[in-house]
C-alpha cells in the first residue's frame, strides 16, 4: 500500500502513493488516507479507517440503558453533551418518557454551549492547518477553557461530562451558574468573536488558500448524506433544529446560516455564523427558564432498571458535526438489543475523494480541516 | 400531494410493483416506527421510485444498521430515509433479510446493495459487511471498514465470541 508507484500513462506524470496518517496532526486524531499524487495534484483519495475502533455499539449491547451514557462521551469527545443529548432522546423516544420543559431549557442552553465549543475549536484548528503556526488556535483554545471551565464547575468534567438522564439533566443548574455564562457569552466571547472575524474572516491568505477550494455541490452533498454546516456550506437549508423541531427550538428566533458556494470558506463561515446563532438561542433558553414548568428531571422517569416495551426508534438530532442519530430495538430486556449510531464525522467523509481530486496535497489538508472530524465518532 | 406514513406508501408502491415484492412491518413499541419489508429482486427498482418519484422523493438515506436474529435465522439491514426536498421529521424505514445466517453459501448471505440509489449507503454498507457478514451483491468497493482486512469472523453477531487475550505461543 505505501510502495511508490512508477506507473505512467498519457494524462499524468510519475505517479507516487502516499499514505497519510494516521500518525500526522493534520488528522486530527489517527486517520489515514492513501493518497496517488501526480506531482502536487490529488488523483486518488482512499481514506482508510478504524485505527480508533473499539466496537462502542458491542459494548452498550452488553449494558444496561443507563450505562451507555459514559460511552457515549467518548464519540465525539469535543461534544460529549450533545452526544449525551442525542442518545436520551433517542431512550425516550423508545420509552414514551416525557422531559419537563426547564429541563429542555437546559438542555438548549448546554447543547448549544457544546456547539459553540466545537465550532470554536474547529476554526481555530483549520487555521493552524492552513500554516498560521498557533496564534488563532490559541485564542481559540483559550476560549475553549473558559467554556470547559464551566462545564467542568456544572459536571464535575472537562470533557466526559455525563449529564444527561432519561427525562432530564443528572442535577440541576445553579442560577449564579447562568448568569456567569451569560456575561462571558456576552463580553469576552463576543469580544473574540469580532476579533476573530476582523483578524481573519477577511484575511487575504486565508481567502487565498480557502475560496474555491474542496468544492462540494448540493446535489452530490445531499446524494452523499452529508449534514451539518457541512451541507449548508453547499447552499442546501436542513437543519434537523427547524426540520424535526425537537425540544424546544421552535419557540426560539434564529437563522440557519446557509453557504453559496459548497467551497472551504463557506464551511469556515458557516461555524462562524453559528456560533453567533448559538449565543442567540442561549441567551433567550435563558429568559424562557424563568417561567419554565417543572424541574430539571422529570421524577417519574425511571433511569435504573429501564425496561422498554418491545420495538424500535430511531432519533437524531443536529449534533454540531451534523446529524447524530440513535437506532435502538429492544426486546422487553434491561439492555438493549440493537445499539446503533449514526456517526456524522464518518457519513462525511463519504465525499472526501470526490471534492479533493484535483486539489493540492496542501489543500487536502485544509479540506480535511473543514469536514470536521472526531476520530472517536468515526471508529467508535 | 406528500405522503408520509408506511401504510400510504405501501399502498402506492404496490399500484406499481407485483403483490408480495413489499410489506408492512409493525413496530410493537411506543415509538410506532413502522417500516417496509423489501423482497430483493425489486428493490433497488422500488429504493429508485421512492427517491425520484415526485410524491416521495426521499432523497436521502441517513442510516443503515445491521441487526442479527440468530433465533430467526437470518440478518437484517434496515434504512432510515429522510426527504431533504420536503423537509420530513418522520423517517420511512425500510428493511431487508438475508435467506441465512450460518451458511456458507455466499447467495444465502447476500441481499442488493442501495449504495448506486443513495451513496450515503457506501460506507455504511461496508461497515455492515465487516461487522455482520452480509454480503451486498452489487456494493462497487465491498471491504471491511472498521476491522482489518485480515480479520476472520463478524464481532457484532450476538453469537461471537472474542479470541482468548494471550492466545499461546506458536
Amino acid at each position: 500500500m505505501n510502495t511508490l508507484s512508477t506507473e505512467q500513462d498519457d494524462v499524468h506524470g510519475e505517479l507516487m502513493e502516499i499514505s497519510l496518517g494516521p500518525h500526522h496532526p493534520s488528522t486530527h486524531g489517527v486517520f489515514r488516507m492513501n493518497i496517488t499524487l501526480d506531482g502536487e495534484i490529488v488523483v486518488k483519495l482512499k481514506p482508510v479507517f478504524g485505527y480508533l475502533h473499539r466496537n462502542h455499539e458491542k459494548i452498550a449491547e452488553g449494558n444496561t440503558y443507563l450505562a451507555a451514557i459514559p460511552y457515549t462521551d467518548r464519540l465525539d469527545y469535543l461534544c460529549s453533551l450533545t452526544n449525551n443529548w442525542a442518545y436520551v432522546h433517542a431512550v425516550e423516544t423508545l420509552a414514551a418518557i416525557a422531559v419537563p420543559e426547564r429541563a429542555e431549557c437546559l438542555r438548549i442552553i448546554l447543547g448549544e454551549l457544546a456547539r459553540i465549543a466545537n465550532h470554536a475549536c474547529l476554526v481555530g484548528f483549520l487555521l493552524n492547518d492552513l500554516g498560521t503556526s498557533f496564534t488563532p488556535l490559541l485564542y481559540s483554545l483559550r476560549e475553549r477553557e473558559r467554556m470547559l471551565d464551566l462545564i467542568e464547575e456544572l459536571t464535575g468534567s472537562r470533557m466526559m461530562c455525563n449529564f444527561f438522564r432519561f427525562g432530564g439533566l443528572r442535577s440541576d443548574i445553579p442560577e449564579d451558574w447562568l448568569q456567569r455564562l451569560r456575561t462571558y457569552l456576552e463580553g469576552p466571547f463576543a469580544r473574540f468573536l469580532d476579533e476573530q472575524d476582523a483578524l481573519l474572516s477577511g484575511n487575504e491568505i486565508l481567502l487565498a488558500r480557502t475560496q474555491g477550494v474542496g468544492i462540494l455541490p448540493p446535489a452530490l452533498a445531499v446524494q452523499a448524506g452529508i449534514t451539518g454546516p457541512m451541507l449548508r456550506a453547499s447552499g442546501v437549508p436542513y437543519d434537523i433544529r427547524k426540520v424535526d423541531q425537537y425540544s424546544l427550538y421552535k419557540r426560539f428566533e434564529y437563522k440557519v446560516p446557509i453557504g453559496a458556494h459548497g467551497d472551504t470558506y463557506d464551511r469556515y463561515m458557516m461555524r462562524m455564523l453559528e456560533m453567533r446563532e448559538s449565543v442567540k438561542i442561549i441567551q433567550q433558553a435563558m429568559d424562557a427558564l424563568k417561567n419554565a414548568q417543572g424541574s430539571h428531571i422529570d421524577p417519574k422517569a425511571r433511569n435504573q432498571g429501564l425496561r422498554p416495551k418491545a420495538g424500535e426508534a430511531y432519533a437524531r438530532m443536529e449534533s454540531p458535526k451534523g446529524e447524530l442519530g440513535f437506532h435502538l430495538v429492544s426486546d422487553g430486556s434491561a439492555k438493549p438489543y440493537r445499539f446503533r449510531i449514526r456517526p456524522p464525522s464518518l457519513i462525511n467523509l463519504t465525499a472526501l475523494e470526490d471534492i479533493c481530486l484535483g486539489q493540492t496535497l496542501a489543500d487536502t489538508v485544509v479540506i480535511l480541516g473543514s469536514v470536521d472530524i472526531v476520530l472517536g465518532e468515526v471508529d467508535r | 400531494m406528500s405522503t408520509t406514513s408506511p401504510e400510504e406508501i405501501l399502498t402506492h408502491l404496490l399500484e406499481k410493483f407485483p403483490e408480495g415484492s413489499v410489506s408492512l412491518v409493525k413496530d410493537t413499541g411506543s415509538a410506532m416506527q413502522h417500516s417496509l419489508l423489501l423482497q430483493h429482486e425489486k428493490a433497488v427498482a422500488i429504493a429508485n421510485t421512492l427517491r425520484d418519484d415526485p410524491q416521495f422523493r426521499f432523497d436521502y438515506c441517513s442510516n443503515v444498521t445491521g441487526m442479527d436474529w440468530p433465533k430467526e435465522g437470518f440478518l437484517e439491514a434496515v434504512y432510515h430515509l429522510y426527504s431533504i426536498e420536503k423537509k420530513t421529521a418522520k423517517p420511512l424505514i425500510l428493511r431487508m433479510r438475508t435467506k441465512g445466517r450460518d451458511s456458507k453459501i455466499p447467495a444465502d448471505l447476500a441481499m442488493p446493495s442501495f449504495t448506486s440509489v443513495w451513496r450515503s449507503c457506501e460506507l455504511q454498507e461496508r461497515e455492515v459487511y465487516d461487522l455482520y457478514g452480509i454480503l451486498y451483491s452489487s456494493h462497487p468497493d465491498l471491504r471491511r471498514l472498521l476491522m482489518w482486512d485480515e480479520f476472520q469472523g463478524h464481532p457484532m453477531r450476538k453469537d461471537y465470541a472474542p479470541p482468548a487475550e494471550n492466545p499461546p505461543a506458536a
